[in-house]
């Protein structure tokens, strides 16, 4: 498959009065042509300052790429001049930020927003960037289109917000869409509306598509393939089913285990005990050695290295290493990685996707 | 379930506000009781009136029409300063925003002991602090959290001081608005069986108001869907699950993912279209209990043809 995006070793850090904050430590994936990977990781886990650092949108100072890079086609994202950034920022890559209320400009009508990337990167005119602009708020299931494109993000409801964003983020066909909780503010029944949106835009248009969340309900949904980040690092990451399914780190465990299923009432929630750790000064070896039952003296001295376990799913975890003892995780979890819809499909959910 | 000791019992409660010319009917003639000792989850999208409806029943509005009877009193009746008092004492309210909720002047113990200072619950500093402590320990925080700022804790920790807070005058109801919507998943897996552990302990009664549905399911023994400003439907949470009638539910039901792949690819969403489910004859749908404890908004048609079905 076609690679379009590789990021290697990435590091990110910021510079504060207490000191260097170290949000990103060496950071490898991905993306390839036409897939969904999904970031997952708790705030603080650094997948936005990831995310951030592809954009090039890393504020310096305090912020700074510290070392890696970032390889789009032959080009190093990580060092290329801001006046080169800016050609590919909105063009080739572009960015859906969380929250819709705050990501378009109040000021100035939707219209001018869309054709605003059209007109600076595309050289069209103002009136072949309108056009495309209606043509872009249909393509994204605003109705009334033509009326529409003239009126104010006040006017529109946080979904119709958040279609709008979108519409200007894939103004310029970009080859790789970067999507930031893009639905996190939302209800559920507009996330699923946008998520559907997504999935359909993306087999129309073969666009790549970083997508950032916390909800593991809605990387099922939407990703191919899943990073989950801790403190800075990847520590798991393979194709939706081998996470779901089989996840080998602790820290994926506790993920599914803290979320409820809807067929059980009274098993407790298996909550990861503790906090993230301060990465002012991040812990020696393995950094959710202090929160994993699991942990082992190697955790606190050494970091684990990625071990394979498929050709598509390696994990950071001293667990899989040969000399390891055999841990099995918990009961609940191990029930949930057989899959965590309801015996019965909820109505709706024709023939119900619960598999044996 | 019916027969259990009814602890507040909401009748025909609506809240209106003036908004320019016209009024927003927020809340909108709600009707329905929470058992002593439950967990009671109000859901539904943002803007159906269940923040209102929470706030309104613990007087932080006062209701335009209808009744809040907590313990057989009238809690929007006239009361003297004296009985105001008596009542905050037995109920309280955890806020959604813990970085907003806290005042970042004080500190932890004296954002816990207000309550405990205003009621006159404690009987010298010693008392006070010991109290401080004992509760700390409660939400999993410790003694020498006491003395610090909120601006130092986390947000899981700052929820479970706000919880520490509403428990600091021995409540017998609380109110949970979103409590964990704004926590990472980890985290909101420690705040919810914390206070499943508290309810057990201290015999607490919820309203637990969120809009993420599973969790809902989770905690509560009986979900209100909200709709407009109007419960559509209420039952019991796996009841509710099990066999939504009200297409809105059914809707809800049908849009939330789910952490696994395979039920994602095959999931088909309900789509609830109001215009679609106006009754025929412009008939105004009213709650029904069509099943024992089962209640949903229907016509009287439709009523009778799910006394046929169910």
């Amino acid at each position: 498959m076609e690679k379009i995006l590789e990021v290697n070793d990435l590091h990110v850090s910021f510079d504060t009065f207490a000191g260097e904050v170290k949000a990103v430590r060496g950071v490898n994936f991905h993306l390839n042509k036409g897939e969904t990977l999904a970031i997952v990781g708790e705030s603080g886990s650094g997948k936005s300052v990831t995310s951030k650092a592809v954009m090039g949108l890393i504020p310096n100072p305090p912020g700074r790429i510290k070392q890696g890079e970032i390889k789009f086609g032959d080009r190093n994202l990580a060092q290329l001049p801001e006046k080169e950034m800016q050609k590919i920022r909105g063009s080739e890559i572009s960015m859906i930020f969380q929250d819709p209320m705050t990501s378009l400009n109040p000021t100035m009508t939707i219209g001018k927003q869309i054709m605003e990337g059209l007109i600076k990167h595309q050289n069209m005119n103002k009136s072949e960037a309108k056009e495309r602009a209606i043509e872009l708020l249909k393509l994204v299931g605003i109705p009334n289109a033509e009326g529409r494109v003239t009126e104010y993000p006040h006017q529109f409801s946080g979904g119709m917000r958040q279609r709008v964003v979108i519409a200007i983020a894939l103004a310029c066909n970009p080859r790789v869409l970067i999507a930031d909780e893009p639905t996190t503010a939302l209800d559920v029944t507009i996330q699923a509306q946008i998520l559907e949106l997504l999935n359909d835009l993306q087999e129309k248009m073969g666009t790549s598509i970083i997508f950032i969340t916390h909800d593991l309900g809605v990387v099922a949904n939407i990703a191919d393939r899943v990073a989950v980040m801790y403190a800075g690092k990847i520590v798991e990451t393979g194709t939706v089913d081998e996470i779901f399914y089989n996840p080998q780190h602790p820290y994926t465990w506790g993920l599914l285990g803290s979320m409820p299923s809807l067929d059980s009432t009274d098993e407790e929630l298996i909550a990861i005990p503790g906090s993230p750790p301060d990465l002012l000064d991040p812990p020696k070896g393995d950094a959710f050695a202090p929160r994993n039952p699991y942990a082992m003296q190697i955790d606190t001295e050494m970091e684990p290295p990625l071990f394979k376990v498929s050709d598509t799913h390696y994990a950071a975890t001293w667990l899989l290493h040969e000399k390891a003892p055999k841990v099995e995780p918990p009961a609940a979890i191990k029930k949930r990685m057989q899959g965590m819809a309801p015996d019965e499909p909820i109505i709706g959910a024709k023939d119900g996707g619960k598999h044996v | 379930m019916s027969n259990q000791e009814k602890l507040l019992e909401i009748k025909n409660l609506k809240q209106h506000f003036k908004v320019g010319k016209g009024t927003v009917k927020a809340v909108d003639g709600l009707t329905f009781d929470i058992y002593k000792g439950e967990t009671f989850g109000l859901v539904g999208e943002s803007g159906c009136g269940k923040s209102t409806t929470g706030r309104t029943i613990i007087r932080l509005y006062n209701a335009t029409d209808g009744e809040v009877i907590f313990n057989g009193e009238d809690v929007h009746g006239k009361k003297s300063a004296k009985e105001l008092k008596k009542f905050n004492r037995k109920m309280q309210m955890i806020f959604q925003d813990p970085y907003a909720s806290l005042n970042p002047r004080m500190t932890v113990s004296d954002i816990i002991a207000e309550g405990i200072d205003i009621h006159g619950l404690a009987s010298s500093k010693k008392a006070r602090m010991d109290k401080v402590h004992e509760l700390l320990e409660t939400v999993g925080l410790n003694k020498e959290h006491a003395n610090r700022y909120p601006h130092e804790f986390s947000g899981g920790q700052r929820q479970r001081i706000g919880i520490a807070r509403a428990l600091a005058v021995d409540p017998e109801f609380i109110i949970a608005d979103e409590p964990i919507s704004a926590l990472d998943v980890s985290i909101q897996a420690q705040v919810v069986n914390l206070m499943k552990k508290l309810q057990r302990e201290k015999g607490l009664t919820y309203l637990f108001i969120a809009h993420d549905l599973s969790m809902v399911k989770y905690i509560s023994d009986r979900i209100g869907v909200m709709y407009r400003g109007e419960i559509v439907e209420l039952a019991e949470s796996e009841e509710l699950y099990r066999n939504p009638l009200h297409p809105y539910t059914q809707s809800l039901l049908s849009a939330i993912p789910l952490p696994d792949p395979e039920y994602e690819r095959s999931r088909k969403r309900k789509i609830y279209d109001p215009e679609k489910h106006l009754s025929e004859n412009g008939e105004k749908r009213v709650l029904r209990e069509v099943t024992e404890g089962h209640w949903i908004a229907c016509t009287e048609e439709e009523f009778n043809k799910f006394n046929v079905t169910v």
